[in-house]
């Protein structure tokens, strides 16, 4: 583990902040686990995918700069979600080319800003977790998080060090589920094909749990599995962890 | 082709509905091209840097275009072949026209050619009283059965081979209607068969081209049948039909976009075949054609070159976008309502038709980036898909509920006091409703989700105000 405090600003997400903050709460205990004192800037809403990807860059620009305001002046910038990290880091960027001081600025946040296991992984060099939790896990690697930002080998490494965890990976762990942002209410039939893919890959597995690192696949594959009336536990991995699976399940009756 | 890329929402329906398909589309996906791809790049350990070298011989043969394309010109013609320029698919198609009347031609085969497609040469060929003959057994049984192709390099993978077998029965009337026809083999054998005189009788063969080799004038093809060579070699006239993206300046570069080419289409580190063909028969050459002829496509393409959508131009045609794309692993080819289907489609489609006819596909995509990691000449595919979309945003093309809807949002969104205040009240609403079942059966505001899965509630607080009064103990404390 690195030495020294970090300052981290917490980027909640908007979905983690409406549907699952507990998402949140874990994301702050691994976070002071890791060394990090974290604040959560007011000021933040989402990070303004849902204009970016529909074509409507004027407003994306003007969230990315609410964005970049927001979060000036921490170490880091980190969000539990590589959708969102990603947005920030690849894509804030690029939207700017025609306006050099913006554009600076949304370099430097680009630079500081992670996904949450990557940052505790990569970053904070933390190698193992003191999380307990027993079960037949399998593991989905959301589209932005793996292949714009590389995260993979990272929350693999730290769930094996979850006492009495057994991973067994996907048949196709790297293919969409088929959120997609807008895309899922768009063409709900085509994203229904792909997610019920997506649950029988994990029904096949025998797994009893489903983790990701994204809160939009994670409310997609756990409507499909629970509509489907499999008994599939469906989990943010840093629920996991941080050691906080009291909650229920997402889409799961409360106790 | 008449686009119907307007209905891709309602094509891809009845793409989902076709169990013929989707019994194809498994098999594709499940145990076809995406597997042996990933075998056959795991063995080659520089494959990642020759992808970087793909790109560098396109976007440098792009780059210089006019220059590589007279350079081109100047070898065909010095190797006594002909070039002729069409800006249009109606000036392609009557170029083809003319050079078979000239050859006095009746009967003609073709290799596969995308660009053939995308013209609508057989229809026209037809209506002009020429027979064209497909050669590649794809488009062999998709000419039977008068479909259009559903896949850069397999254009009848929607069909199951009992299908095929029906086609068969119903095409060749002449041959016993006992024979067996249940394996892939005799389906093979039966089209072989076939087609082995009109190879023979033929005028004029056509063929597409995968590379234009600017240094020798060369046009080269890659087969898996041998079908391409019989095509060029055998008729009097040979014609090449092809886009001007398809150039590149040297023979080593063709070498190098050939080692990408096989292994990200068909998995395979070569195809079977890979012929070259410069100019007509040379005097002492065994055989060859009379006349050779290159027929140069533009279609819109030039005014691609310095643009947002420039990167498309170097695509290769192998189909690996599409072999990994989940969309058209779920709704096939013919959901896309054109010649090109998949990812590279969605892209390419809008800047030959138009926006306005095509702007489904650039929306009918999660943005997963598969195909971008996949693609061997590495075309950012997402952020051209994004582009269509900023000219469907600016041209207002989307339908007003949900620009209307987007509009609300981002206007709160760039309210956090506001945002937070709503995200409070509606996380203990939807908290409060979806009680202690967890989630929602159906909701009406949002149908298009629950009616295909259940919407997990959420945890009954927003996390920013369950933060703030955190942050209100401890200050108590």
């Amino acid at each position: 583990m690195v030495e020294g405090r970090a300052r981290v600003a917490l980027f909640v997400t908007c979905l983690v902040d409406l549907f699952r903050p507990t998402v949140g709460f874990a994301a702050v205990k691994l976070l002071e686990q890791a060394g990090c004192t974290v604040e959560v800037p007011r000021a933040q809403t989402c990070c303004g995918q849902p204009a970016y990807n529909s074509g409507d860059r004027a407003d994306a620009k003007t969230i990315a700069v609410q964005v970049m305001d927001a979060f000036s002046g921490y170490d880091y910038v980190v969000a539990p979600s590589g959708s969102c990290a990603g947005m920030i880091r690849l894509h804030y960027p690029k939207m700017f080319v025609d306006d050099p001081t913006s554009r600076a600025r949304a370099e430097e946040l680009a630079a500081r800003t992670w996904e949450l296991v990557s940052f505790l992984v990569d970053v904070r060099k933390m190698g193992e977790v003191a999380a307990q939790w027993r079960r037949v896990a399998t593991y989905h690697d959301a589209c932005s998080g793996l292949r714009e930002l590389g995260v993979r080998d990272q929350p693999r490494r730290l769930l094996a060090s979850v006492e009495g965890l057994e991973l067994r990976e996907l048949l196709n762990p790297e293919v969409c589920c088929g959120f997609g942002g807008t895309f899922c209410v768009k063409y709900p039939e085509i994203s229904d094909k792909m997610v019920s893919e997506k649950a029988d890959d994990i029904a096949a597995t025998g797994a009893d749990a489903v983790l990701a690192g994204d809160l939009g696949c994670l409310l997609n594959i756990a409507g499909k599995l629970s509509r489907q009336g499999r008994q599939v536990e469906v989990r943010h991995v840093a629920e996991v962890l941080a050691g906080m699976t009291s909650a229920p399940p997402i889409g799961a009756p409360r106790s | 082709m008449q686009a119907t890329s307007r209905n891709f929402a309602a094509n891809s329906r009845v793409g989902l509905a076709n169990e013929n398909l989707q019994q194809a589309l498994d098999i594709m996906t499940q145990r076809g091209f995406p597997l042996r791809r990933r075998e056959v790049v795991a063995r080659l350990p520089e494959f990642e840097a020759l992808r970087e070298r793909g790109r560098e011989i396109k976007d440098h043969t792009l780059a210089h275009l006019d220059f590589y394309l007279e350079l081109y010109e100047e070898n065909v013609v010095a190797a006594g072949g002909e070039v002729h320029w069409a800006r249009t698919p109606e000036e392609a198609c009557q170029v083809v026209l003319e050079i078979c009347r000239a050859a006095g031609a009746r009967t003609v085969t073709k290799g596969k050619s995308m660009i053939a497609e995308e013209i609508g040469l057989n229809d026209f060929l037809e209506k002009s009283g020429i027979a064209p003959i497909e050669t590649d057994l794809g488009e062999y049984i998709i000419q039977l059965r008068h479909e259009p192709p559903s896949h850069l390099i397999a254009p009848a993978m929607h069909l199951v081979k009992e299908q095929v077998a029906d086609t068969f029965r119903a095409a060749h009337r002449t041959l016993d209607p006992r024979r067996p026809l249940i394996e892939a083999r005799e389906l093979c054998d039966e089209a072989r068969a076939l087609l082995r005189p009109q190879f023979l009788a033929a005028d004029v063969g056509i063929t597409g081209a995968n590379f234009l080799v600017a240094e020798t004038g060369s046009s080269i093809i890659v087969t898996n049948e041998g079908n391409g060579d019989l095509t060029q070699t055998l008729p009097r006239v040979h014609i090449v039909l092809a886009s001007l993206e398809k150039l590149v300046p040297t023979f080593e570069d063709a070498a190098t976009l050939l080692r990408l080419l096989a292994r990200s289409a068909t998995g395979q580190e070569f195809s079977s075949y890979m012929t070259a063909s410069t100019g007509p028969r040379r005097p002492g050459d065994l055989d060859g054609p009379e006349a050779y002829h290159v027929i140069l496509l533009d279609n819109g393409r030039s005014q691609m070159l310095g643009g947002e959508f420039a990167d498309m131009l170097r695509c290769i045609r192998c189909g690996a976008c599409m072999n990994h794309c989940p969309v058209y692993a779920a709704v096939g080819g013919h959901a896309y309502g054109w010649v090109y289907p998949g990812p590279m489609g969605a892209v390419l489609t809008p800047s030959l038709i138009g926006i306005k006819e095509a702007a489904s596909l650039p929306n009918a995509s999660t943005l997963c980036g598969r195909c971008e990691s996949v693609c061997p000449v590495k075309i950012p595919l997402p952020k051209m898909l994004r582009h269509w979309r900023e000219r469907e945003f600016a041209q207002k093309l989307a339908p007003r509920v949900w620009r209307n809807g987007l509009s609300l949002w981002a206007w709160v969104a760039q309210r956090p006091a506001l945002y937070h205040a709503l995200a409070g009240i509606v996380s203990r609403v939807l908290g409060w409703a979806g009680g202690p079942r967890g989630r929602f059966r159906s909701l009406p505001f949002a149908a298009g989700w629950t009616g295909v899965r259940d919407m997990p509630a959420p945890e009954g607080r927003s996390f920013h105000s369950l933060w703030a009064e955190r942050a209100k103990t401890a200050g108590r404390g």
